[in-house]
This record gives structure tokens, sequence and C-alpha cells, in this order.
């Protein structure tokens, strides 16, 4: 046991000792590869890049933490580490090539290990295992930062799509539009009534018009997430139309046994707004004057 | 006791909620104002609950009942005001008050109710014929 507990702080301090020879010998290896992107990166900075990490984790590197990848002396190098895994994101690397990186230190510190324990294959092996755990979690956190570090941006996508996608027009005094653009889920919905409602007390408009010629499909629950629109409209004191149904959608809601029935449905939106003049009493002709110019 | 007073305006009844309703207040406005609508012979009943934020189930039952009482006593009502939260509540609680007449703001709701108690009143017997010559 004893001699087994010495044995794993040689390791760590050899390595360290052995700094200088690891970082020559990754820079190699990277340098030699024939996928080495110097393109995106110059080689001074990579040099830069790989001493840093390298630096950080020799210096956390002691005879304990070597086989506990979970030891809190090694957040300084997932630090690095994510922040590498991201700047090579955003540098245009692909995540093979960013996993390659992480993966080619290994290959440096194994040669080294091989020959420091040149003589001792038992030792050379519990090393070799050891190192090389170590290595591969450094891969993984690499990935889970490159992974979090793309998800962050498709949420923020769906947050911008839900916000720009339902805006509510006023197409005349008294008269708003809300064209509907993509699947309506439920969540889209609420921020569509919202937005509606919320515009209505705003704007003091009595006639609201929801256009769908641009929602693809229509389910039981949209239909309902719909009607639940038009009361809501019709509560607030607003008349609710939907425009817009294409043949496919008024064929599943009949299907489908949906009642529109209390609801004014008009095919296109210039048809709705006819309707909603109608309703205003207002109402839209050509100028008397350029007819008799014209003629 | 607090009250919710009831005006009459000419033909109608005015109702302006005030404060947030609770059951036993919400009763008695219910009591008083068919009261009132058989007392004054109103035509018309106009309730503005534009600061009324919450509301529940009890409270849509309420609303329905009195537009559905006046109703039975030739009386129309007219809810105005209704704030997006409590449009969005109501609607979630599956009331979505058919038999009640609503309206943007007070103005627009005595505009509507003119113009309900005309069609049903004068105006009538005029649109019959025309329909039925046609």
């Amino acid at each position: 046991m004893h001699k087994f507990l010495f044995m794993k702080i040689e390791i760590a301090r050899m390595l360290q000792k052995k700094k200088k020879q690891i970082i020559d010998l990754w820079m190699k290896n990277q340098l030699a590869d024939s996928a080495l992107r110097d393109d995106l990166m110059s080689n001074d900075e990579l040099r830069a890049q790989s001493e840093e990490l390298v630096d950080a984790l020799l210096k956390k590197l002691t005879d304990d933490n070597l086989s506990n990848i979970e030891s809190a002396d090694f957040e300084n190098v997932y630090e690095i580490l994510g922040g590498i895994s991201i700047t090579r994101a955003r540098q245009g690397f692909s995540p093979r090539e960013t996993g390659l990186y992480i993966y080619s230190l290994k290959d440096a510190l194994l040669s080294i290990l091989q020959q420091e324990f040149k003589n001792d294959p038992v030792q050379l092996y519990e090393a070799s295992m050891r190192v090389s755990k170590l290595i591969d979690s450094f891969g993984i956190v690499t990935f889970e930062t490159f992974i979090k570090g793309r998800e962050e941006i498709i949420l923020r996508q769906t947050d911008e799509i839900t916000e720009i996608s339902t805006p509510v027009i006023r197409v005349w005094d008294g008269i708003l539009a809300l064209p509907i653009i993509g699947t309506l889920d439920s969540a889209r919905t609420q921020v569509v009534m919202e937005n509606l409602l919320q515009e209505i007390v705003n704007t003091g408009s009595s006639i609201a018009i929801l256009d769908i010629s641009g929602v693809p499909a229509v389910d039981s629950l949209v239909a309902q997430h719909l009607i639940k629109t038009v009361s809501a409209t019709r509560l607030m004191g607003a008349e609710c139309i939907i425009s817009g149904i294409r043949p496919e959608i008024a064929q599943t809601v009949v299907h489908l046994g949906i009642d529109l029935s209390n609801v004014v449905t008009k095919a296109t939106l210039a048809s709705a707004l006819k309707y909603a003049y109608s309703i205003l009493q207002l109402e839209v002709r050509k100028k008397q004057n350029n007819l008799v110019k014209t003629n | 006791m607090e009250k919710i007073p009831i005006l009459r305006m000419g033909q109608f009844l005015l109702v302006t909620i005030q404060i947030d309703l609770y059951d036993r207040l919400a009763l008695n406005l219910e009591a008083d104002l068919v009261q009132m609508v058989s007392k004054t012979g109103a035509r018309g009943v106009l309730i503005d609950i534009s600061v009324v934020s919450i509301v529940d189930s009890f409270m849509g039952r309420i609303i329905g009942n009195i537009a559905n009482m006046s109703k039975i006593m030739d009386a129309e009502t007219v809810v105005v005001g209704m704030q997006p939260a409590v449009a969005i509540t109501l609607i979630e609680l599956g009331l979505p008050l058919t038999g009640v007449h609503t309206a943007l703001d007070v103005e627009k709701g005595m505009e509507l109710l003119r113009k309900k108690i005309l069609v049903d009143g004068e105006e009538l017997d005029e649109t019959y014929n025309t329909d039925s010559t046609e």
C-alpha cells in the first residue's frame, strides 16, 4: 500500500518536472498532424493556448486527484477547457478537431510516461491508465461545453422566434391584424393571445383579424387554442375574425369535428378587412378626380 | 358592510366595480341589481370591471347569472373593460359568458346598449317587414 502511494506521487511529480518536454512534444505532434488548421489559428497562438492548459493542469496535479476527475482542484483546468472549446467553436473548428486537440495531449503524456517507466511494465500500465482516464474526462468536458454553447444559441433563437413571430399590426383605426406564421403550439398561442389582448386594450380596437394563412397544419389542440383566443377577444369587447383558412386546414377542421360556426371566418385577409370596414361603417373607394383625369 | 353602488342613467343602470369582488359582495350585487332592474324598469345594465384584476369561477358565474336574470326581465347586460388577464382566466375556466355582451370601454358599451334597445324596440317592426318582403 505504501509503495503504491509513493508511486502515485512519482507520476505527478515526474510530469511536473517534465513540463517543458510535454509541451514541446505535444506541439510537435500537433504541428506534424496533417489536420492542423493553421488557417484558423497561428502556431504562436496554439502554443500559448497549449502552454496555458498544461500549466494549469500540472500545477494542480497531485497524487490524490490524478484518479479523482471530479476533484475541485481541476476547476481551473475545466474553466480553461471550456474557454478553449468555446473560442474554437467560434473560430470555426469542427468538434472533431477540438476533440483531437485535447486527445493529442494524451499521446504526449503517454510517450513521456513510456520513456520514464521503460523498464517497469506494471507501473507503466498503471500510470497510463490513470493519465488516460484523466484526459478522457477532459475531452468529455470539452464536448459538454461545446454542446452547452450550441444549446444556448438554440434557446436564444427560439426565444427570438417567439418574440418576432407574433407582431400585432394596426391596419386601421380600430382594426388590428395578427398574421400567424409557423406552427402553433400551446406556448406560442399563449403569447399570441396575450399580445393580442394587450394590444386591444392599448389601442382600443374593436376588431381583431387573426390571419392563419401561414400556419401549415391545424390539429384539435391548435383549433381549441384559436377558439379560446376568439372567445377571450369577445370577452374583452372586441370581435375576432379568422382569415386565411387553407383548404387542407378546412378539411382537417371538419374531419376533426371542430365547431367553428360561432367564429367569423373569411377566406383572405382582404375580405376580412372588408368585413371589418362594413362593421365600422367605413367605405373605401376610388378617388373621383383620378377617374376624371385619366378620362 | 361594503356595497357596490348601482347608478341609474335614464333607461340604463350603471355598475362600476372598483374593488376586487369577494363572494358575499358578488351575491349581494346580484340581488340588488335584479331588484333595481325590476324597480326602475331599466332596459340595459352596464357593468364596468376595468379595475377588477382577479376573477374566479364563482365571479364568472355571477356575471353570467346577472346577464341571464336581466335578460328574463327584458334588460340587456354589457360588461365593459375586461382586462386581458381576466379574459384569459375566464376562458381557461371554461366560462366564455356567451349570454353577455361585451365592449371595450363605458362609451362603447353605452353605444352598444342604445343600439340593442333601438333594435329591440322601435326598429324591430321595420326590420321584420323588410325581411319578410325580400
